[in-house]
């Protein structure tokens, strides 16, 4: 029933958890080691809007999570490596299950690199890094990442690599649709030269929101979820169908929508498991229109069958 | 043939009570949801199972002998029946006039309804390229009888194993095209699984690798793999499952004595080698992909790589 006022009061549809497959975790806050011209939550080394999480609250969140049937974890920021208690973390977390984790790879360097390594081989499941690399040379990543932040993240890629890892490089799409075959060829070149020979990269839709709302445009007022576009949809399309963001202050809808107050949906994770999420935000219409980019296999993967 | 025939063909899956004439044939596919249990009189204690046929019919020839030899009392197949390999209906044939049930997976109920695509959940362009080049060669082989024979296939199929209440599907008990990896599948996720179905074991595929993990409590699960393709392992041999029990008692639960009445689930991962050079001749006749004949002749996964998680990928060529 209040799934149906409020798709009347504003239009915005109303989507119920429908199992909470991945659970997240806003690890680092808003604390980032670098400053992205298109970062969607602005995360800087001086937006403290958002802290690190604890071990003990990650503990709690975890412990949660195994009666509530969770089947992957992951962690993002800001730069997770920012946060001290990194290492704990994640093995509690592989003691339970997947761990993905989003980075930078700036501040992976081969001692931290053999860590994770170590983890990983000490658990039955698997770890993996996500890293974010927004250009095959270094002009184009770091005006968007800044100065330096190429050559630290593709060490830190050649480092995970020689430690056996295979990391997901994701790139947000700033070039024309049709030109990515091309830049897709250009990353492969460029991660063969740092040994890594058979690389999984995901290309990535532009958020128009944060910093990239300056840097190219905001969303349009048409831009939103409605009603009626939800009618006949698979909404296991949709993040917020099947995942929950903690944070150090309570549990949001996805990890896009930390800043977003009518994305909050609870203090506790079984709380925000039992509250639907309204698709208030225009950045619901980029997980509409793409299916759950932020997951590691996209979203949905067809969906019920 | 086997010198052990308790598995006859068309014997011992008789289908079901209450079928319509129209389906009620040797082979023919139990309807949705009609507990296998029906079918398989005496409670069996030894049953093989396996998914991931991928069209490779000198694989299915090998498995079924291979697994009359040892013992089983029933044949299972979890699904897939067509993708990378060739003729179709080779497989239909062998899997119909054995009298093996199959659970539906995704690629049968693409075939067996027309639609555009295969259901793999693949999210790579280079997946789908040659997932759409498989799918639309197999359904294009596939002749309108075979579909109709896939379109009745069960989505899932209840049975005991001895004492232990089994429930087998294509990828998970929830969707279709679930993948369950060794690497990304917690312990905690299938144990919610196993009790919201109410049984002791889960029985899949739809991965393409086989594993299996005691769940604690008396709960296990069983992916039982692919005979279609290698486990990119490196090595030609294809494999399937065989579930055994050491104790024929009750079901668990059935006479109200609960879970505790014994019966401890046996897996063995079964290796079968086969022809591959024949098949491979097969598929370049067919003009199916050089990348697929690489994998069935040198045991990598050349194609459908970016669903793995990295663990699984790592452990392969490519």
């Amino acid at each position: 029933m209040a799934r149906v006022e409020l798709a009347v009061i504003d239009d915005a549809p109303a989507v119920a958890l429908q199992g909470l497959d991945e659970l997240w975790f806003q690890v680092a806050g808003t604390v980032c080691n670098l400053r992205c011209r298109h970062c969607f939550i602005s995360c800087a080394p001086d937006n403290h809007s958002h802290w690190f999480m604890t071990r003990e609250q990650v503990r709690e969140a975890l412990d949660e999570s195994v009666s509530l049937g969770v089947k992957e974890y992951y962690f993002t920021g800001g730069e997770p490596f920012m946060n001290r208690e990194m290492d704990g973390i994640l093995a509690d977390t592989l003691a339970l299950g997947p761990a993905t984790v989003l980075t930078n790879a700036t501040l992976i360097l081969p001692r931290r690199a053999r860590r994770l390594a170590a983890l990983a081989a000490g658990s039955p499941y698997t770890l993996e890094l996500r890293v974010s690399l927004d250009g095959i040379t270094r002009e184009m990543n770091d005006a968007i990442r800044g100065d330096g932040a190429f050559h630290r993240c593709v060490e830190g890629v050649r480092n995970l690599v020689a430690q056996g890892f295979l990391p997901i490089i994701t790139c947000m799409r700033s070039w024309p649709e049709p030109d990515t075959p091309r830049y897709l060829q250009g990353f492969r070149e460029l991660l063969a030269e740092v040994g890594y020979h058979r690389p999984r990269i995901k290309i990535l839709p532009p958020l128009l929101m944060g910093e990239e709302a300056r840097r190219t445009r905001g969303y349009e007022e048409t831009e939103r979820v409605t009603a009626r576009m939800m009618e006949g949809f698979d909404a296991s399309q949709l993040l917020c169908s099947r995942a929950r963001l903690v944070t150090a202050s309570g549990v949001q809808a996805c990890p896009i929508l930390l800043e977003a107050p009518s994305a909050r949906v609870g203090d506790t994770l079984s709380e925000a498991a039992r509250t639907p999420v309204r698709l208030k935000e225009s950045a619901c219409f980029t997980c509409y229109l793409s299916g759950a980019i932020c997951s590691n296999t996209g979203g949905g993967v067809g969906g019920e069958l | 043939m086997s010198g052990l025939p308790l598995v006859t063909p068309g014997a011992g899956m008789t289908p079901a009570t209450g079928m319509s004439p129209a389906v009620a044939t040797p082979g023919a596919a139990l309807p949705l949801h009609e507990p296998l249990v029906e079918a398989l009189p005496g409670r069996p204690t030894r049953v093989a199972a396996f998914g991931g046929i991928y069209s490779n019919h000198r694989a299915l020839e090998a498995a079924i002998t291979h697994a009359r030899e040892r013992g089983a009392e029933a044949i299972l197949c979890l699904g897939d029946l067509g993708a990378f390999g060739p003729s179709p209906d080779r497989t239909i044939h062998l899997l119909r006039d054995a009298g093996i049930p199959v659970v539906r997976g995704n690629y049968d109920d693409s075939i067996a309804r027309g639609l555009d695509d295969c259901q793999c959940g693949y999210t790579d362009p280079r997946d789908n390229h040659y997932a759409r080049i498989s799918y639309e060669y197999t359904l294009a082989n596939t002749s309108p009888e075979s579909r109709r024979w896939m379109a009745a296939f069960p989505r899932e199929i209840r049975f005991n194993l001895g004492p232990l209440r089994v429930l087998a599907f294509h990828g998970s008990p929830r969707r279709m095209n679930e993948f369950l990896w060794e690497t990304t599948t917690p312990t905690h996720f299938l144990r919610g699984m196993a009790e919201t179905a109410g049984v002791d074991v889960l029985l899949g595929t739809h991965t393409g690798i086989h594993w299996s993990r005691d769940l604690g409590g008396g709960r296990w699960y069983v992916n039982a793999g692919a005979l279609g393709r290698p486990a990119n392992d490196g090595r030609r041999e294809v494999w399937y499952a065989m579930l055994s029990v050491d104790s024929p008692g009750p079901a668990n639960g059935a006479n109200g004595t609960g879970p505790e009445v014994g019966g401890r689930l046996q897996v063995e991962f079964m290796p079968v080698l086969y022809p591959v050079d024949l098949l491979a001749d097969e598929m370049r006749d067919e003009g199916l992909p050089h990348e697929f004949i690489e994998t069935i002749r040198t045991g990598w996964w050349t194609t459908c790589l970016e669903v793995l998680p990295g663990k699984e990928r790592a452990r392969g060529r490519w």
